[in-house]
């Protein structure tokens, strides 16, 4: 069923009775060209992207709750291009022109506003960097712009810019970064997959990975067991768990992020603003909530829910940075499982066990890649070769020494 | 996380006075060990969801580096040993523990003051 302001009248008038759910729910068949484990994000971009680039439809995507309940769900919604290092900007530069097109792509609103993203600065040095990371930004064919004082006054003038601690300079605008429905994204590759005749199975947890003289033969759910030619793994938070049933260790820990919702204002910010003092971010979303967040709270988590101690930080920053919001009520808080790797850089790759591929690593920052970790993911199952864009993200990259390090902190996965 | 941790030295106080380093299972492989060992040393992780062992610092406190075991599922605290005597305790290790590297919370105030780190 196409989505259009017509089926919406047609709908509207004959009492919304005839809309159609928006994917099947069939039964596991006994054996799949391709498996992936996960539907969040990545998992059913992948899915997608099989079926729409390479014509390969016998898929199923495994989902152990539903569709979406992951990150994909959870994250602070912020799409961006914004990185320094040559491994890391091509493949987020090409996720950015997907994401321009993914609505008319899916037929499916994902809400994608291109209003902006600023990061502040607040020292000479700080400016010197982001100057740097613009211009690292240009090269790659990003729009970076480096703001200066007054221009970030006259967009976001409720700053506290004479902080005589962190005085606001100015800051780094990407015009073209903005903010996305998360779970409208999910929905809708989920719909495009299962149209093009991928399976998309709830509720099943894989609990093993079968293996047969060094290949994968399929995975053991709590639907029993499947059969696959092609194995990809796509858990995010979840990825040494599932990792491990492959008998591999992965470079990479989970930890908890947090995020916030206030009460819902009338408009108020118009970009997404990060702070350049502290760890913190913050945008509106359409219904008027003030959406933010801050750091990891550092230690390892699969619990879905953080700290106190993190969101009284938040909160601080929160009012360093706007003091306007010290009034503002939070209405809800929540926590996501993050896969961070020990470089902060995400992981796309085959492994050394034979026909099973990895998709992870992806941090607090996989929602902006979803579009592009998809396509290369997809075109690595599919061709078994790495896709151009993605040939940076190697598994083996931290024993060969090319880590892709955006912060330089080194091999401790909670300072990325 | 648990609001409280039971210092071996201070007692029971309150989280807010500890710092987390990290995972505490690695162990430093003896020099000139393969090249293997100091790759899975560095980069790779067990990555635990149960009971698992941290170091974490009592900064607020007696300064001491721990040897917390946590469950990274539900949060709570089981036990609390200091590091020497843990490194002491651990059959087969090399002699003293590796000495932690700077606590996470300073370097991340450093990471902040850079403007790094968005969402
Ligand atoms: C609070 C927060 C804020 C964030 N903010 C941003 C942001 O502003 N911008 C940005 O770009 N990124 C952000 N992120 C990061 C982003 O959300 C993630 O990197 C991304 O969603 C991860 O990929 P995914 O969508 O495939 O993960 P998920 O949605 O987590 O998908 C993984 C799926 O695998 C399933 N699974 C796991 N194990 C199994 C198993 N054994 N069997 C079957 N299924 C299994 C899980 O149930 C889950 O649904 C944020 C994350 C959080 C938590
Ligand atoms: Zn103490």
């Amino acid at each position: 069923m196409k989505y259009s302001a017509f089926s919406i009248l047609k709908q509207g008038l004959s009492g919304n009775k005839g809309w159609q759910p928006a994917w099947r729910e069939p039964e596991p068949k006994a054996e799949y060209d391709v498996i992936i484990v996960g539907g969040g994000g990545h998992g059913l971009a992948t899915a997608y992207y099989l079926a729409k680039n390479h014509g390969i439809t016998n898929v199923a995507v495994l989902e152990k709750g539903y569709l979406g309940s992951g990150n994909v769900g959870r994250n602070t919604t912020i799409v961006r291009a914004n990185y320094l290092l040559e491994g890391n900007e091509p493949f987020y530069s090409h996720s950015l022109r997907l994401w321009e097109g993914l609505e008319q792509e899916l037929n499916f609103n994902a809400m994608m506003s291109q209003r902006g993203v600023i990061n502040l600065y607040h020292s000479d040095g700080q400016r010197d960097a982001y100057a740097r990371r613009g211009n690292a930004m240009r090269l790659a064919g990003e729009d970076a712009e480096l703001l200066g004082r007054e221009e970030v006054r006259e967009l976001v003038p409720f700053l506290d810019f004479d902080n005589p601690r962190f005085p606001v300079h100015g800051g780094l605008m990407q015009r073209r970064g903005g903010t996305a429905r998360h779970d409208g994204v999910a929905w809708g590759y989920a719909r495009g997959a299962d149209s093009r005749g991928v399976d998309l199975i709830q509720n099943c947890e894989v609990t093993g990975i079968r293996r047969e003289g060094g290949r994968v033969v399929g995975v053991e759910t709590s639907r029993g067991f499947i059969g696959c030619k092609k194995l990809g793994l796509a858990a995010a938070g979840n990825s040494g768990r599932v990792a491990e049933m492959a008998g591999m260790r992965l470079p990479v820990e989970s930890q908890v992020l947090q995020a916030f919702v206030s009460e819902g204002l009338k408009p108020f910010i118009d970009q997404v603003v990060t702070f350049g003092a502290a760890l913190f971010y913050m945008s509106q979303s359409d219904k008027g909530g003030l959406v933010f967040g801050g750091s990891l709270d550092m230690y390892n988590s699969y619990a879905q829910r953080g700290n106190l101690q993190t969101v009284e930080s938040v909160m601080e920053a929160a009012c360093a940075m706007v003091p306007s919001v010290s009034r503002v009520k939070v209405l809800r808080s929540w926590g996501g499982v993050m896969d961070m790797s020990m470089d902060g850089s995400p992981i796309i790759d085959r492994t050394p066990v034979e026909d099973l591929y990895l998709n992870c690593g992806w941090c607090y920052g996989g929602f902006k890649a979803t579009p592009a970790s998809g396509w290369c993911f997809a075109h690595l199952l599919a061709t078994g070769e790495t896709h151009e864009l993605a040939k940076a993200f190697r598994l083996d990259r931290f024993s060969r020494g090319y880590q892709i390090d955006e912060t330089g902190h080194g091999a401790q996965a909670n300072l990325h | 996380m648990a609001s409280l941790i039971t210092c071996p030295h201070c007692g029971t106080r309150p989280k807010e006075e500890f710092t987390i380093r990290g995972d505490a299972s690695p162990v430093r492989p003896q020099l000139g060990a393969a090249f293997a060992a100091w790759d899975a040393y560095v980069h790779l992780r067990d990555n635990v969801r149960g009971p698992m062992k941290e170091h974490w610092q009592h900064s607020g406190g007696c300064r001491r580096w721990l040897v917390v075991e946590r469950d990274t599922f539900s949060h709570a605290v089981h036990a609390v040993t200091d590091a020497a005597e843990f490194a002491r305790g651990q059959a087969g290790g090399p002699g003293p523990a590796a000495k932690p590297a700077r606590p996470a919370r300073a370097a991340k105030a450093a990471t902040a003051a850079k403007g790094r780190g968005q969402a």
